[in-house]
């Protein structure tokens, strides 16, 4: 803040006259943000880098004097190697990169699904619903977790359901085995080939790394689907109503039907909304650790084992702080890199000379049509005075 | 240009000056326990950190710790842990952790590994009544650590109403592997398995010490032994015939309640059990049995907790002291009554036998009883361990056990 309001005075005057001071302000006023966040999250931050790169055996200061610098020893004794330990971080990768895989796009679909849901207009009692979807969202994850066990336990309602419908449900909670080999060794296949078998990564077959997430991590995926999605809803469902009606009509008039005026029209609108959610999406489902702690502790099998508890359970409860540390910072690197991937896979481009080409339309060359148009201004609130259908809207909303 | 720069200067000062302010004070959290008397509590007073079972676990470690307070004159205030291992990182890393605490046998080695721990089991007064199995479960590079606060040993817990219902009398109550199986054959049925218990080696152990193995002896490691190969076999083969089976593939999260659920008639469980009978399943009727023998005899598991001390501890005379008042047979015996564990001092053993007859099989185990090593990353080994047991099912002994070794070969030695 302060730098835009300095950096043209700088040049221009010599610091004289009734601005003299404001930099000082500024500081001042920005003083106790940068001291709380410094405190709290860059020294830590810091702290924890050089722990990863330590000795610090949990007693005493890490700065103190018989605490040595190690280089990368903790990082490699964690991914290299065909110890417990790197055996343990690669599962924890196994299990995190399946529940990612899984739980970013569902979630995503899902939020945008009810936040189209409640968007529309043909819903009756959509406050009611936004109000039901975005529950779960306000609930501690703990005591979400406790519900999940007792709906998930092998005696439990979710499987007096399947029973109802003649499917023996699993033992949730207690079954190891992974979804893809499940469907594998129903079709008869126990054993997967040597080339998966003898090879792998991070200390972990290929062949354990396509078992998909197990029965009991599906459930962990399911209730993160359950819990985020409203959240998610919320923000689309923000974006949705900065699109003015008009700009569907406008489709509509140059004949659109509901699907292309989705694809062409609504998701692109929807692109800064969307990244924010894949964003967060990918930061919470990388971090996932309360229902871990809370519901299984890696069980069974360590196939609900994630780096973020295996952090947690090498510092705290086997004193290998250092690895611990460089765990967290491995998943750090991840999820900077997967951010950075997602921002250029959804970065502006320039529309591609065979995407303009269906627009030119030989019959009307004269005229873009409208809705392509519209599709690619920024889109500005609706003015209450010229489109009453989305002030109602609107205000709908916002009474319920 | 001036002016501007010296405002800079100023809030730069400022700024720094706030930072260093904050941090000095951060960093003083950190060093106090580096210097000793300082941060650690002063002499006057002991802090004592418990993890506890029960209000009934609190209320007897509290009193018996206010009695000594009186008798001493020095104060000691008992604080409850919500999670004892995180509280107790949390005070090591901050130099200031609690003088006295309860601690188990898996966190002793990462603790007395980075020097967090005092040594003060050579200058026990009591030291030779202690259990020897105990003493080793709390030795660590050849040096008695902490002195054990109690113990537990498994038994085979029957269930009475089921176990009669089934025509079965006190004399059926199994002694052998073959026994055990034909009764729990015999009480498999309407839904019910013959014994059930949780899926680890925590208690599976049980089987391995019968038949003669274990995970180490002798400073060795012995996990993929044939012996160890038999038990985990004849497991698997009762798990298959459906009279074993798992707690938690009965829908329970350990045996105690799969067995008070009477999901199950019979349980490998500690002395833990009669709390949890008497809370939870009050109408469960139960007997508490030694474990059958194996091929090489009576074998069972031990668990137990030690009052450790912290190396920054400022009064670790009185600390000594309150640890031996605590582990006095009167106290163990006092404690014993009120929260059901047994005294770690054979000189108790025999009064606490005539206290509670119902349960000698649980003390009777004391003289076979294997515990856990105590090597730095043991409790890692065995969660994996556990974790390969889980798949028992489907897997092969011959191979869980061999990874089981080399796990074991890389923190042996």
């Amino acid at each position: 803040m302060t730098a835009t309001v300095t950096a043209p005075r700088r040049g221009r005057t010599s610091g004289s006259g009734i601005r003299r001071g404001e930099a000082l302000a500024g500081w001042i006023f920005t003083a106790p943000v940068i001291v709380i966040l410094g405190i709290f999250l860059f020294i830590p931050v810091l702290m924890a880098l050089w722990v990863s790169v330590s000795d610090w055996g949990g007693r005493g200061s890490p700065f103190s004097g018989n605490v040595n610098f190690v280089g990368l020893e903790n990082y490699a004794s964690v991914t290299t190697g065909e110890g417990l330990t790197a055996r343990d971080f690669g599962t924890a990768m196994r299990n995190n990169t399946w529940y990612v895989i899984l739980v970013v796009p569902l979630q995503t679909a899902l939020s945008l699904f009810l936040a189209l849901l409640v968007n529309g207009a043909i819903l009756r009692g959509r406050g009611f619903f936004r109000t039901a979807f975005y529950f779960p969202s306000v609930t501690a994850s703990v005591a979400i977790t406790v519900l999940w066990l007792f709906l998930f336990n092998p005696r439990g309602p979710v499987n007096a359901f399947l029973a109802l419908v003649g499917i023996t449900g699993p033992n949730w909670f207690a079954d190891p085995r992974g979804i893809f080999h499940v469907v594998l060794s129903g079709l008869g296949v126990r054993e997967g080939p040597s080339v998966l078998t003898g090879n792998g990564f991070l200390a972990v077959s290929w062949w354990n790394w396509g078992a998909g997430p197990s029965i009991a991590m599906s459930a962990f995926i399911l209730m993160a689907i359950f819990t985020t999605s409203g959240t998610f809803m919320l923000l689309f469902l923000a974006a949705l109503q900065n699109i003015g009606p008009e700009i569907q009509e406008a489709a509509m008039v140059d004949g659109a039907n509901a699907w292309q005026r989705f694809w062409r029209v609504t998701l692109p609108q929807l692109k800064p909304a969307l990244f924010t959610v894949l964003t967060l999406g990918l930061i919470g489902c990388w971090q996932v650790f309360d229902q871990i702690y809370t519901g299984t502790k890696g069980q069974p099998a360590k196939t609900t084992l994630t780096p973020a508890y295996l952090s947690y359970d090498a510092g705290f409860l086997d004193q290998n702080w250092g690895q611990g540390a460089a765990i967290a910072f491995i998943l750090f690197g991840i999820i900077v890199l997967f951010t950075i991937l997602q921002r250029w896979v959804l970065r502006e481009r320039p529309v591609s000379r065979r995407r303009a080409r269906q627009y030119e339309l030989p019959a009307r060359p004269a005229t873009a049509s409208p809705a392509t148009i519209a599709s690619r201004q920024v889109p500005a609130p609706p003015d209450p005075a010229q489109t009453p259908g989305g002030a109602d809207d609107l205000g709908k909303g916002a009474r319920s | 240009m001036k002016r501007h720069t010296a405002a800079r200067a100023l809030a730069l000062g400022a700024f720094t000056a706030t930072a260093a302010l904050a941090l000095a004070g951060c960093g003083q959290g950190f060093d106090d326990g580096g210097s000793t008397g300082e941060g650690g509590g002063d002499d006057s007073g002991l802090t004592i950190l418990i993890g506890s079972s029960g209000d009934a676990e609190t209320d007897a470690v509290t009193e018996a710790v206010a009695a000594w307070s009186e008798e001493s004159g020095t104060p000691a205030e008992v604080t409850v842990a919500s999670d004892l291992n995180q509280q107790l990182s949390q005070g090591f890393a901050a130099g200031d952790p609690p003088d006295l605490f309860y601690l188990s046998t898996e966190a002793l080695a990462g603790y007395a590994a980075n020097g967090s721990l005092q040594a003060y089991g050579d200058d026990l007064e009591n030291k030779d009544d202690f259990y020897p199995s105990l003493v080793e479960n709390f030795t660590y590079e050849d040096q008695f650590y902490c002195a054990p606060k109690d113990f537990s040993t498994l038994a085979l817990i029957i269930n009475k109403g089921l176990w009669d219902a089934a025509g079965l009398t006190e004399a059926d109550i199994p002694t052998t592997w073959d026994e055990l199986a034909s009764v729990a054959q015999t009480l498999t049925k309407d839904g019910v398995v013959g014994l059930g218990y949780g899926w680890e080696w925590q208690r599976l152990g049980t089987f391995m010490a019968q038949a003669g193995g274990g995970l180490v002896e002798d400073g060795e490691p012995i996990a993929n032994s044939q012996e160890n190969v038999d038990a985990l076999t004849y497991v698997q083969d009762q798990m298959a015939a459906g009279t074993f089976a798992y707690a938690q593939d009965l829908g329970a999260g350990w045996g105690g309640e799969a067995f008070g659920k009477q999901l199950s008639a019979m349980t490998i469980e500690g002395n833990w059990i009669q709390g949890a009978m008497a809370n939870d399943y009050p109408d469960v009727e139960y007997i508490v049995a030694e474990l059958p023998e194996g091929p090489a005899g009576k074998g069972t598991l031990q668990f137990t907790n030690c009052w450790g001390m912290a190396a920054d501890s400022s009064n670790q005379e009185a600390a000594l002291d309150l640890v031996q008042y605590l582990t006095s047979t009167e106290q163990q015996l006092a404690f014993s009554q009120a929260f059901g564990v047994m005294p770690s001092i054979q000189s108790a053993a025999e009064q606490w036998k005539t206290d509670n007859p119902d349960l000698a099989a649980f003390i009777a185990g004391a003289d076979y009883a294997q515990g856990i090593p105590t090597y730095e990353g043991t409790a890692d080994v065995i969660t994996d361990f556990n974790s390969q047991l889980q798949g028992l099912k489907d897997g092969d002994p011959q191979q869980i056990l061999d990874t089981v070794q080399s796990n074991l070969e890389a923190i042996v030695g």
